[in-house]
């Protein structure tokens, strides 16, 4: 860490650096791109996947937190890059650097109206664009009078703006075109069978190939972000079940330990193996239910009813020990909410005998089936590099050859000392991100057999105040949730509501890349991709 | 006259104050004997197949798939087509939440489906905006948009309440007059009379 200090300070002379979890480098934005380029590029730096962009508003000024990770030595660094006037904030666009960060760009300009300079597409993502203010701003008007719902259809536009600088400094408001003029546009979505839920992809086809696709967000935005900020941490947590339903404990997880970290809690080992055995058995119901879904995409109806059966027995084990079926809100902060249920072991070892086999029938139908592998086999290749450079994390990533599992990179909890593989396949298809994830069906697995018999005694929850204060300062925890990377930044005030939470979701990566691998690929194809992607819509959304 | 329907057997689940003044209404209207028998027969048939449009949003989307699964198997009671055209379909069972940008889309999807037509709020966040009631963008319950013959709390409902919201449903249908009632546009005309959509003709 020192080391990388040491670089930045002599490079960048005026660069300011700030201890924390990670270390934290504030940089003017005149100098942003330079010092972005020199973290990506040099070779003992070598910054070259962009984990968030936190869009921020600090009241006296306005900007942004890059996180930034090396995928070899899994160093990580955050820049802060502000700007003082909030009536037209402007930053320089690292869109050219790192090709997630032109939908994180637009992001964050549809929440707090930074507008990016050299960004090829500044529209608002989430919110329409007759929506009246920046809802993340902290002086956003919420009366509900100035944006109405409305069941009028939604003014959309073809155009999109993008700012250049030209030579003499002055920036400049170009209007482009999202389409060529004479391109046939197909809608996809958002209320189609396929698209796994509220997803819309806007595509331009000549015959049956895709030209582009323009991915439409916003059908199942929520606002998640910002009603964080006028909740206590305690009543922040359930949202995380709502977001990505499938990895609910996972996330939970990721945004307890946020707390934690920042309260300075440390929790019971009870605790720990419970939130481990329950992060891996949503990994397997989550990874069931995305073969279900996956194969009735491609008219495999039938696995659905094959993949369901393992979900339910889950579920059930989940049911008995949390109370709910989906939103369990089980991890609270300083352990877990209940003691574990007495069937819990002998359930979950049910589970274990029958999993082998389940799995070994899953492949007998579906994976050696010769129509299937024409359909996956070689469709919607994604190399090593794009995988980074799109921040495509989780099994789709692992599927390209990335080993990005945040439990071998950046372990948690109690990760470092269980023994198992990480999944990692090169040939980056719809194949190799179908197998990925059955492969990690059998890791999954073997995690809980050697926690199963060595369940340790003790409390299960610390006691922690009802009310909890946080210091000030800013934390950022990332775990693997079912889908990929999941991040959580927390900056706190030192009051008893977040000043800001930002959640980092996997799947909004996921939808981002759709564009970048369908170009040039049947349109029959879309569905594959998509489908092999497993995007949730409420997490890219939130 | 009594409702009946097929494996209810409690009499918590009969204790409907809404069917039973539907059972009034058409008990005072009275009905030709003829049309009123062919009423019960067409009423008997459209209860029994009840199609739902694909339609789901979030969390409750999940919970309706396992309820056509096998543990929970809607199937047995004919409610198994899911239809992904609206055209096709009898009901909207609004799984999830809907946002201001959904809200067009449903109102366009209710305006597809084909006469007569049912809606079930299914959820806490189509009920009435649900965990989201603060959020800018969420619209808070689906009955703003649309309307909505049954509600279904729970965040999401379990698949056993999901059956019980379609099995009420099921039983308002056994009630309806059909001919010259709900065969007929005229509740859609009304509604469209007092929710004007601009830019629209009919």
């Amino acid at each position: 860490m020192a080391e990388i200090q040491e670089t930045i300070a002599r490079l960048f002379p005026e660069a300011t650096f700030e201890e924390g979890d990670i270390l934290t480098v504030g940089i003017d934005d005149a100098k942003w791109h330079a010092l972005a380029r020199t973290l990506r590029d040099d070779e003992a730096l070598g910054f070259d996947y962009l984990i968030t962009i936190v869009g921020m508003d600090w009241v006296e000024k306005m900007g942004c937190v890059y996180y930034l990770q090396n995928t070899r030595t899994q160093a990580r660094i955050a820049v802060k890059v502000a700007t003082a006037d909030r009536e037209n904030p402007m930053l320089h666009s690292v869109f050219d650097l790192w090709a997630i960060a032109g939908i994180y760009e637009r992001e964050v300009y549809d929440f707090f109206g930074i507008i990016f300079i050299g960004n090829p597409d500044m529209r608002r993502l989430f919110l329409s664009i007759d929506w009246k203010g920046y809802p993340l701003r902290k002086d956003y008007d919420a009366n509900p009078e100035l944006n109405p719902a409305s069941t009028d259809n939604e003014r959309q536009s073809d155009f999109t703006d993008t700012y250049v600088e030209e030579s003499d400094g002055k920036i400049v408001k170009k209007e482009e075109r999202v389409f060529e003029p004479d391109d046939f546009v197909v809608n996809i979505g958002p209320q189609h069978p396929a698209t796994h839920g509220v997803l819309r992809f806007r595509t331009a086809v000549d015959g049956e190939t895709i030209k582009k696709i323009d991915v439409y967000m916003g059908y199942i935005h929520r606002g998640v972000e910002k009603i964080c900020e006028s909740l206590t941490y305690p009543q922040t947590l359930h949202f995380m079940d709502r977001l990505d339903y499938f990895s609910a404990h996972p996330y939970h997880h990721c945004l307890c330990m946020t707390i934690e970290k920042a309260a300075g809690i440390e929790i019971s080992r009870r605790a720990q193996v419970i939130r481990v055995l329950m992060d891996e058995l949503s990994r397997i119901a989550s990874h069931c239910l995305f073969i279900g879904t996956f194969c009735m995409d491609l008219g495999a109806t039938t696995m659905l009813f094959y993949t369901l059966r393992v979900r339910e027995q889950i579920l059930d084990i989940m049911e008995k020990t949390c109370g709910a079926r989906m939103t369990f809100n089980y991890e609270c902060i300083g352990g877990v909410m209940q003691d574990l249920a007495p069937d819990f072991v002998k359930d979950v070892k049910a589970l274990l005998a029958v999993l082998p086999a389940n799995l070994k029938e899953y492949d007998k139908i579906f994976t050696g089936n010769v129509i299937t592998r024409n359909r996956m086999e070689g469709v919607g290749m994604l190399s090593h590099d794009d995988a980074i450079s799109w921040s495509v994390t989780g099994p789709s990533g692992r599927a390209s050859g990335w080993a990005c599992d945040i439990r071998k990179t950046n372990p948690y909890s109690i990760y470092s000392e269980l023994d198992f593989e990480e999944v990692v396949r090169h040939e980056g298809d719809s194949m190799a991100r179908f197998k990925v994830r059955m492969d990690e069906i059998v890791q999954s697995a073997k995690i809980i057999e050697q926690l199963i018999d060595n369940i340790p005694d003790g409390e299960y929850c610390v006691k922690v105040p009802k009310v909890l204060k946080l210091p000030v300062g800013h934390w950022f925890q990332t775990v693997e949730g079912c889908r990929g990377t999941f991040g959580v930044y927390l900056e706190s005030d030192g009051t008893t509501n977040p000043f800001r939470l930002k959640l980092v979701p996997p799947s909004l990566t996921a939808a981002a890349v759709v564009d970048h691998i369908t170009r040039g690929k049947k349109i029959a194809d879309l569905i594959t991709i998509g489908g092999s992607l497993d995007y949730i819509v409420p997490d890219m959304d939130r | 006259m009594e409702v009946t329907t097929k494996s209810m057997p409690y009499e918590a689940w009969k204790d409907n104050e809404y069917i039973e003044s539907l059972v009034k209404e058409l008990q005072d209207s009275g009905a030709n004997i003829v049309v009123g028998s062919l009423d019960k027969l067409i009423n008997w048939g459209r209860s029994n197949s009840i199609w739902p449009l694909t339609f789901a949003t979030s969390c409750c989307g999940i919970e309706f798939v396992s309820l056509g699964a096998a543990r929970y198997d809607m199937a047995r009671f004919g409610w198994e087509v899911a239809r992904a055209s609206p055209r096709q379909a009898d009901f909207i069972m609004v799984a999830g939440t809907i946002v201001h940008r959904m809200a067009p889309v449903l109102r366009r999807l209710y305006d597809q489906l084909a006469e007569p037509k049912y809606v079930i709020a299914c959820g806490a966040c189509a009920v009435s905006g649900g965990p989201f009631k603060k959020s800018y963008h969420v619209v808070m319950g689906v009955d703003q948009i649309i309307p909505v013959d049954v509600y279904l709390p729970g965040c999401p409902p379990r698949p056993e309440a999901m059956i019980y919201a379609i099995m009420q449903l099921s039983r308002k249908i056994k009630v309806e007059r059909f001919f010259g009632g709900v065969n007929r546009q005229e509740k859609q005309q009304e509604f469209l009379a007092s929710h004007p959509i601009e830019g629209v003709n009919d």
